[in-house]
Formats: structure tokens, sequence, C-alpha cells
């Protein structure tokens, strides 16, 4: 790959008390490209990514053994603050999460955090954000009104504008239209496909045609391994692994 | 043989019956003491001050100290209930000091108040030397609202999505500003639900009282001295029933009992009702 890379694990091992999640995950994640996690459940794809933001860190009894180097640097070295490793690396969850407050008070609840009081400036960034997740026009007369009060796919497009409202390098996505219908689905599709020139993408997916239609490398999870790793188109019409074939074929999964 | 149907049937009408037995007790409860005392209630039965011989007298000083002590008592539990709550819910890890964190809650919360007032009084009245007063009897009823403020602060604040903590956190927020700005706001109807049952409790409260704040009031009113004797409307209930020598005494009761339920009543008024308009705005609802 002639790709500049972003994120790179090396050799990297997780363990839940004494299970062992991930074993020896290498590969390396292309800055402005959507890489898609893809295998079945329980392959330690969510887990994998939880690992490039450190969300690992909340669960107790997690220990992690290897490397995960964001632009060269290792972000579980000790003098790493967390905080800023979460504003330069956003996340997006499975299920929309907004805060019970409004629109408005979502988006700009990162600026906010990390001390951003002017009114101007959060009036700029929340329209920016709303508008880079496609949905200002949709929610640009009711700002101040209940984000609970928006639709699932919104409300996912807002948790993404949400996380853009901090400007972030690195998006992460976890399943992020499972929970909503194809229409949503579709238009997070597209929003994703939009967000790649600017930001580096890593989406965890169960769906092999999403994984396809939006993703530039696929990386494929299976039992805690990174089995095969490559560009999309070459990943789904001439798997190199056979267990990949299995899984992408139907086999099994 | 009874069919499913009839089974169905039989249970949705025992449930409906119990909940209308609670709804009768309330309704009896509520005739019984309103149609006594609102006759007695009269401006100057509410602005008056009691007498000890002759009838005639007024409540004004106990009115004024239901809600002194029960404010004050709030004031020293609040800080403490809710800070131990928090830290039960979002910081305790599991272990012995947890362990016994919550063993002294359980122990705090089953102590009768008669014990609690006793022990006000060895400390506060004997002990410091204070005699009777309005400090002494909003400490002693302090120890009263922590438990249930604890237990009700972390049940609130479990109930909080851990979606929300997420969010939260991986914007970059930290641990502290999460808790601030996401989930006690989100907690904070549960807390107050809380609130107002431990000033309700507190408000109708006798036991400890009458051994540290006394069945006597200061002759100014309104006195904010902390240092002054401090009856409340309960507590006068109490002592003109058992120990009062003034010949309208059942009327009393009866006056400040309507009074007691009233003042519970509008002070839950008060704190529920601010909330829901706030929680409208701030987009707590759906809409």
């Amino acid at each position: 790959m002639a790709e500049k890379t972003r994120i790179s694990t090396q050799d990297l091992n997780l363990y839940y008390g004494g299970f062992r999640a991930l074993r020896g995950i290498s590969l390396d994640i292309p800055e402005n490209r959507v890489t898609a996690l893809i295998g079945p459940s329980g392959c330690g794809k969510s887990t994998y990514l939880r690992t490039l933001n450190r969300m690992n860190d909340l669960v107790p009894g997690v220990r992690i053994e290897g490397k995960v180097l964001l632009d060269g640097q290792d972000i579980y070295a000790p003098d790493v603050d967390v905080v800023t490793l979460r504003k330069r690396v956003g996340m997006v969850f499975q299920r929309p999460n907004p805060f019970p407050m409004s629109i408005y008070d979502n988006v700009a609840y990162g600026p906010r955090i990390h001390g951003e009081k002017r009114k101007v400036v959060l009036d700029e960034l929340v329209e920016s954000s709303l508008k880079g997740a496609a949905l200002w026009e949709e929610v640009k007369d009711r700002l101040h009104k209940s984000a609970l009060g928006l639709s699932g796919g919104q409300q996912q497009r807002l948790c993404i504008a949400r996380s853009l409202a901090v400007r972030p390098e690195v998006l992460l996505m976890d399943e992020p239209a499972s929970a909503l219908d194809p229409i949503s689905t579709s238009k997070i599709e597209d929003l994703i496909r939009a967000l790649r020139s600017s930001y580096t993408i890593v989406i965890v997916t169960h769906n092999m045609q999403q994984a396809a239609r939006i993703s530039d490398y696929t990386a494929f999870f299976l039992s805690g391994e990174l089995v095969e790793y490559g560009p999309t188109g070459a990943l789904f019409t001439n798997p190199k692994d056979q267990r990949t074939e299995d899984y992408i074929t139907g086999r099994f999964g | 043989m009874i069919s499913t149907r009839v089974k169905d049937r039989l249970a949705t009408a025992v449930l409906w019956l119990s909940g209308l037995t609670i709804l009768a007790i309330l309704a009896a409860f509520l005739i019984r003491i309103l149609g006594q005392g609102l006759p007695v209630l009269n401006w100057s039965f509410l602005t008056s001050k009691p007498r000890a011989m002759l009838p005639g007298g007024g409540i004004a000083p106990e009115l004024f100290n239901t809600f002194y002590i029960t404010g004050l008592s709030l004031l020293f539990s609040l800080p403490v209930g809710v800070g131990a709550g928090i830290y039960l819910a979002e910081y305790a890890r599991p272990g012995r000091m947890t362990e016994l964190l919550r063993l002294s809650v359980e122990t705090l919360a089953s102590v009768p108040s008669i014990v609690l007032g006793l022990f006000g009084m060895i400390i506060f009245v004997n002990r410091l030397g204070w005699g009777f007063t309005i400090l002494g009897g909003a400490l002693s009823l302090a120890l009263l609202n922590l438990p249930v403020l604890v237990r009700v602060t972390e049940e609130a604040i479990r109930d909080v999505p851990q979606s929300y903590r997420e969010g939260s956190l991986a914007l970059g927020a930290t641990r502290w500003q999460t808790i601030a700005r996401t989930v006690l706001p989100t907690a904070l109807p549960g807390i107050l639900t809380g609130v107002s049952l431990v000033a309700g409790r507190a408000m109708g409260e006798t036991a400890i009282l009458i051994y540290t704040a006394g069945v006597t009031v200061s002759r100014h009113l309104p006195d904010f001295s902390l240092f002054a004797a401090g009856e409340t409307l309960a507590t006068r209930i109490w002592y003109v029933k058992s120990e009062g020598i003034v010949p309208d005494a059942d009327a009393i009761a009866s006056g400040s009992s309507a009074l007691l339920v009233l003042v519970v009543l509008l002070f839950n008024l008060l704190l529920t009702v601010p909330l829901y308009v706030w929680q409208r705005n701030k987009g707590g609802g759906t809409h």
C-alpha cells in the first residue's frame, strides 16, 4: 500500500481478565480513507475499534499489550493525555446516543468542554458541523428543541455532527447504521463517503455489502485474530484466505 | 377449571382494586384531616404566636420553624448525601472500603428516629451545652435525611444510560465534566424526587426534634437565630395533644395537621413544577 499511515497497531493483544480478546493484531490504517472492520459477532472488531481511542480504559480488568501508534506516537504511553487523544479521535456508537438536551447543546457540548465560550464561534461550529453531517437543512429551524425528538437516523447524524464539532482527525464508527432503517442507512453511507476526504474513518460493520459499498480497505477479524486485510475490492473478489472466502460467501457467521 | 381468560380478568381486577385501595385510604385521610383542620385555619391562627394557657393562640413561629429547620437539615445533608451517592455510583470500586460505606449507610437508615433524637440530645443539648436549639434539631434531622439521600442519588445516577457517559467521554470530556454536564442533569429528576420525600419526612418528624429542638419557641418572630428553641408544626401537634393545657388543644392540633399536610404538598409542588418546566425547555422531553 502506497498510502500514508495514520494509525498503526503493532502486535496488539487485549485481555479481559484471563480471556484473550485480541491476538497479535498488526494493522496499518491509511489517512483519509475508509477502513472497514468485518467479522462475525464476538470476533473482536468492536474491541479493536475501542482500543484506538482508549474507550476500553473504562472497562475494569482490561489489559493491553503491544502498540497503537497515532501519527507515530504511542497512545498508550504513560504521558499521553486521554482527553487530547479523544479530541483527535472521535467516536460514533452503535445506538444513537444524543444527550437529553437541545440539538444545539448536543453539538456545542464538545467545544464547550474544551473551553469554547464565545457564542459566535459556537454558532458557527454548530452550523458547520450539522452541515457536515448533512442534517442542517432538517433541523435549522428547531435547533433549540430536544434532540430526543429526532428520528433514529437523524439522531445518528446528530451524533456524527457532535463528533465533528471537536474537529477530530480520525472518526471511529461502531456499526453506526445497524439500528437504523434502510433509508437512514443509505444517508449515513452517503455521509461517510462525503467525510472520507477530510477524515480518516474506521468503521465496524456486520453488513458486508455495506463494507463493500463504502470502504477503501477491509479487515476481516475472526476469533480475535486479523485474518486478512487489504483493498476492499480485492478482499471481496479475490480473498487470499479460505476463512475469508467462507465468511464473505456466507458459509458461516 | 378456570380459563386463562377469566384468570386474566381476575388479575386485572385485583390489581385495579389495590390501586383503588391506596387512593381510597389517601382520600379518607385527606378528607378527615382537612375537614377538621381547614375550618380552624384563619389569618390570626397563621400569624399569631402560641399561648400556653389561654385559647386562641396561633402557630406562626411553628410554621416558620418547620421551614427553617427542614431547610437547614437539607442544607447540611444534601452536599454529603448527594456527594456520597455520586461517589458510590461513579467512583467506588468494589472492595472493603465500599462495602463498609454501604453498610454504614444501611445501618444509619435503620436507626429509629427516637434513637437519633436521643443521640442529638446527648451531643448538642448536653455535651455541647446548647440546650434546645434550631441548629441542634437541624443537625440531628440531617442524620435522618442522609442515608435516604445517598441511596436515592446513587440509584438515580445508576439509572442514567451508560451510553451518555460513553458519548461524553468519547468527545474528550473528563470524568468530572461528564458527571457535572450529563449525568447529574439527567439524574436530577430522580434526585429531586428523593429530596421531596426527605423534606416531607423531615417536616413531619417529631421524635428527633422533641429532644433536640424542644417544644418552645422564641419570643421573636421570625427568629433566624440558630440557637433559639425551635418547636415545629409536627412537634406542636404532639405537644398540645399530650401535654398541652390550652383549652383549644384539639382545634390547634387539627389546624396544625391540616396546615402541615398543605405545607408538604406545597413544598413538593414548588420542587416539581419548576423541574417540569425546566425539563421541557431544556429538552428532556420528547417534543
